[in-house]
């Protein structure tokens, strides 16, 4: 059993926990990735590591809900416990293991949309840490789904777009790239994540621009060990397994089309599942949260 | 003396119309009176060729003149002293190419039912709560076993037996590996079957945690010097599924067997209070011969859909175990042999529509001896599916061999082991099961596991 220390709802259907997890934590970096799963009848989700503390032991996810499961996520609180935490899995961010001095030359503009900006965190603090120059963009729909704006800030720079303008930039995330750009700025790099669509016409831009971009693949998975590939994308035409692969990937690269269209494999399946989950609570017997048991 | 009687007991099974449409278990197995009088029919060899052809070398006719007397517990502590997963191999071991091809009896008639007289020992076993005894000094050493699949779990039950301290890691969240995630529920029944060899392997003080990813969470060198095991086994099992290539092939509705077996098998999707979902297909063409294309095929049937096997060779050929096509015919798979695809068909929103295929005839014998399969000119046509499955075996995987300095990998780039005794290229690291043999058989994994469990304690015993 793995506690849940801290659960805090972001906005809407954007969800912050900080969970005990020794063996993600004993080596995780930036970039990697975890599975939970709630209880015996959960799937096993891939998030995101948004941030560690390697004393306490705990890392932190963020989540949108989506499906069944992470409706039932969403009901769990401090003190609850998942029943599996395993990871960190896939390689981690390609910039913890490139040469410090080449890093130091460097601008890199990280950009969250949506609920990326979490995954985004812990590798601009690492820059920060590092003291590697960096900006960042968080984008949204609404300035109530932007997310952890005073945490960015405290260590980079940090612009705002929100795509009705109700705070920030108005607009979508490639026309704040671009306006930076022409107002002078100069990026080596660009790391984006977040929606798909989101990558795909932020790597449309950056590929006109020139700016090399990595972007972090989060599809359907499994296991998130290799042994599926439920997760296999098609990255410079060749097959690629975001789990052992990735999840970070060269943008300009990536067939964005069809992980979209890949990302639709078990909508159907998935809506059927929600649908029993929230007509029927009682009928499937499940609770919304487990009790940390005595054995651990 | 009377005649040796011809042919086998046969063995009850669930209608094939019923059970197509159920995952309980096909083979009911014997009741004690019918693995009795087949036990009647050994001739307990002197040289039982039988033993010599089992992976792990039960004393195959010791145990089948106790069946044949009636005494039960006696025959399951003869199996237990060779064997950690009796009711798992006298389900799934390939009994037509080992114990049972080399019977005697065989030759003329029909051979022992060895692998159903073996489970009916293991199920009585375990309806009877009987317990293999230990009586190993402890060693006060500690291995490390990574993978709890047949060849982890078959090695770490063997070093408890001689004393060891001994801890299995685990990548999932459940014990048992391919027994759980991949061999399906109607051929090996999960919560009575697998939980309970588990737990009598659990029984010989070996601890399991599960939700450790060796290579990620921890390495193996840091298993050795800061954790201090004095060995290591690798049982990480296969690896990253295969496929083939064609246009086509990342379409929604095109999946691994892989995937779509570890949905059903360990994430349960074909049950409905389970929240992780699996693609019930209407029409599914299921690509491979071997084993596991069998139980992607006869699962596809289960949940609901109309199910083709296809196979580049013919049926002669099938790697698959005889009773497992033998099943699937009954249960109403059908066989599209000799016919190869070449493309995916999709529709507008990228969803499979259906399946060109190529007619095949077989030519000369290639490197593996089987005739090679060659293209039959303009033969080309489009089966009409909307789900295909993927079955052409794995690559290993790179998890562990790219985090551990030191340990060679061949050209396959499956880890490189002793085949005596499982010592890789690394000081105290010793491999067996699909991770150095690439995908093969639970039994051949588990006789690597034993081999390697002697080869630690050789090991071991010549550090002190």
């Amino acid at each position: 059993m793995y506690k849940i220390v801290k659960a805090e709802q972001l906005s809407e259907k954007n969800f912050l926990m900080v969970v005990e997890a020794p063996w993600v934590v004993r080596s995780c970096q930036p970039g990697q990735f975890l599975i939970v799963k709630i209880d015996e009848q959960g799937e096993r989700i891939p998030l995101t590591i948004c941030d560690y503390d390697r004393e306490a032991g705990t890392v932190t996810i963020v989540f949108q809900t989506i499906g069944a499961s992470t409706e039932r996520m969403a009901k769990l609180k401090a003190g609850d416990c998942f029943m599996d935490v395993t990871g960190p899995l896939g390689r981690p961010s390609d910039l913890v293991e490139m040469d410090p001095e080449e890093l130091k030359k460097m601008n890199i503009l990280f950009v969250g949309g949506g609920v990326g900006a979490a995954p985004v965190y812990p590798q601009v603090k690492w820059m920060s840490e590092h003291g590697f120059n960096c900006e960042v963009i968080i984008g949204a729909k609404t300035k109530e789904l932007i997310m952890l704006e005073e945490e960015m800030k405290k260590v980079a720079v940090t612009y705002i777009a929100t795509d009705d303008g109700s705070y920030g930039y108005h607009g979508m995330i490639p026309s704040l790239i671009e306006y930076l750009v022409n107002s002078g700025k100069h990026y080596d790099r660009v790391v984006a994540i977040g929606p798909v669509i989101m990558m795909k016409f932020v790597c449309q831009l950056t590929k006109k621009l020139g700016i090399p971009t990595v972007v972090s693949m989060n599809p359907i998975m499994v296991d998130g060990t290799g042994m599926c590939g439920a997760c296999r994308l098609m990255v410079g035409g060749e097959v690629k397994f975001a789990c052992v692969d990735g999840p970070e990937f060269d943008g300009h690269l990536v067939d964005f089309d069809l992980a979209m269209e890949r990302q639709r494999t078990y909508k159907t399946e998935e809506g059927r599942a929600l649908l029993r989950y929230r007509e029927g609570l009682s009928y499937s017997g499940k609770s919304s949260g487990k009790e940390c048991g005595g054995d651990k | 003396m009377a005649i040796t009687k011809q042919t086998r007991v046969p063995v009850r099974e669930q209608d094939p119309a019923v059970r197509a449409r159920n995952f309980l278990e096909v083979c009911l197995g014997y009741n004690e009176e019918e693995a009795r009088e087949e036990a009647t029919r050994c001739l307990n060899c002197k040289k039982p060729a039988c033993v010599s052809a089992c992976p792990v070398n039960i004393d195959i006719p010791g145990f089948i003149q106790q069946v044949k007397n009636g005494d039960i517990a006696k025959a399951y502590e003869i199996i237990s002293e060779s064997s950690a997963l009796p009711a798992v191999c006298g389900r799934v071991c390939p009994q037509e190419s080992q114990c049972e091809g080399k019977c005697i009896m065989g030759i003329k008639f029909e051979p022992v039912s060895i692998g159903k007289i073996e489970r009916f020992v293991a199920d009585y076993a375990r309806e009877n709560n009987l317990v293999p005894e230990v009586k190993a000094e402890k060693k006060g050493k500690k291995v490390a076993v990574i993978g709890s699949g047949p060849a982890g779990l078959t090695c770490a039950g063997d070093l408890a037996k001689m004393g060891y301290e001994v801890k299995i890691f685990e990548a999932l969240h459940q014990p048992g590996g391919v027994l759980v995630y991949g061999i399906p529920e109607f051929r090996l029944p999960k919560d009575t079957v697998v939980a309970h060899e588990i737990e009598t392997v659990k029984k010989l003080g070996v601890e399991i945690e599960t939700n450790v990813i060796i290579g990620k969470s921890i390495t193996i060198d840091e298993l050795l010097n800061e954790e201090g095991f004095d060995a290591v086994f690798i049982g990480s099992g296969a690896g990253l599924p295969k496929f083939m290539g064609i246009p086509g092939e990342q379409a929604n509705g095109v999946f691994s067997a892989n995937e779509f077996l570890t949905r059903n098998n360990l994430m349960k999707g074909f049950r409905a209070d389970y929240d992780t979902p699996i693609h019930r297909g209407h029409k599914v063409a299921v690509i491979g011969g071997g084993n596991v294309a069998m139980d992607a095929a006869r699962t596809a049937l289960r949940l609901g859909a109309e199910v083709y096997i296809v196979y580049r060779r013919s049926e002669i050929e099938l790697p698959a175990r005889v009773e497992e096509v033998h099943h699937a015919k009954e249960e109403g798979v059908q066989f599209h042999l000799l016919r190869n695809p070449k493309e995916i068909l999709m529709d507008e929103h990228g969803s499979v529509l259906g399946l060109r295929l190529v007619k095949m005839e077989l030519g000369e014998p290639d490197e593996s001896g089987r005739r090679r399969p060659e293209e039959v000119p303009n033969s080309s046509y489009v089966l009409m599916v909307d789900t295909v499955i993927m079955s052409l075996g794995t690559s290993p995987n790179p998890l562990i061999s790219s985090t551990t300095e030191g340990l060679e990998i061949n050209k396959w780039e499956c880890i490189v082991a002793d085949e005596k005794t499982g010592q890789t290229s690394k000081k105290a690291v010793f491999a067996g099961g699909d991770a150095v043999t690439g995908a093969a058989t639970v039994i051949l994994a588990m006789g690597a596991g034993k081999a390697a469990a002697k080869g630690i304690d050789e090991f071991l015993s010549s550090q002190d």
